[in-house]
């Protein structure tokens, strides 16, 4: 086995593992604390596909900047100090399977398509200056859409959860 | 790159949506919810990157990946103010105790 293939397995098992600790666990902090994990794995799995820049910007903006809001959420909205279970699931059971059939049809497909790959593209070099002439060029818009968009997100979200100042 | 065949980054990025989707349709905590949320936001990005790398090597991929980061972060934001606001009217934020509309 390959290095790379083994450095994959690795990020996939941390990947998968923290996914489910999400997914699994029943208070809803230690849910954040295994997005945490999962979003480094992610992270981790972007550099190994050799989108650097883009790994930094999900380590900036998930682990530095959703995860950190997240938290404050959680502890905005619960009494840490209670023990009582602030995560609770229902129909796990019909959710489980459904879910489980869900990703058995994906993997099927997945695995069965012949996908058709390039040639091994050139060794992986910095991404940013590529990334950044595709957002001057032919992404101009989007681009500036999206910074409208966080505007847009960013006010909204002040005037949604401040508190109403009655004169 | 071409020891790791296609089909594993296909089938890493089917378990995180069915995970996350498993967090959301079973979750009555609204931030759980919105965790999952950011799973399967996550896992479409990986699918997103290893296309745009398997596929040539183009940038396409990975310049959609951070406006699926741009768009998650505004989500997240007006989602966990959305949630305040809940809390702030119901005392919780049990997404099934909030069932004024319905009543």
């Amino acid at each position: 086995m390959s290095v790379t293939l083994a450095v994959f397995y690795l990020l996939a098992a941390v990947t998968v593992v923290s996914a489910l600790g999400v997914a699994l666990s029943r208070n809803v902090v230690y849910s954040a604390f295994a997005l945490m994990g999962a979003l480094l794995g992610v992270a981790g799995l972007f550099v190994l596909l050799g989108a650097d820049f883009l790994g930094v910007v999900q380590l900036l903006v998930y682990v530095g900047g959703i995860l950190v809001l997240t938290l404050f959420a959680v502890m905005l909205t619960q009494r840490i100090a209670d023990v009582h279970v602030s995560n609770r699931a229902v129909g796990r059971l019909p959710g489980a399977v459904l879910v489980a059939a869900l990703f058995a049809w994906l993997a099927a497909v997945g695995v069965r398509a012949t996908w058709k790959v390039a040639p091994e593209a050139a060794p992986a070099a910095p991404t940013t200056w590529g990334v950044g002439d595709a957002f001057l060029r032919e992404y101009a818009l989007p681009f500036e859409v999206a910074s409208v968009v966080l505007l847009v997100a960013l006010i909204g979200a002040i005037v949604v959860s401040r508190k109403e100042v009655k004169a | 790159m071409s020891e790791i065949p296609l089909q594993h980054w296909v089938v890493l990025s089917g378990l995180l949506f069915a995970l996350g989707l498993f967090c959301v349709v079973t979750r009555r905590n609204a931030i759980g919810i919105l965790m999952g949320i950011e799973l399967v936001l996550n896992s479409a990005n990986v699918n997103y990157v290893a296309f745009a790398r398997y596929g040539g090597g183009g940038y396409d991929g990975q310049v959609f990946a951070i406006f699926v980061i741009a768009l998650a972060a505004a989500e997240a934001a007006i989602g966990l103010a959305i949630v305040l606001g809940i809390y702030q009217q119901f005392e919780t934020i049990d997404v099934e105790a909030t069932d004024r509309l319905r009543r």
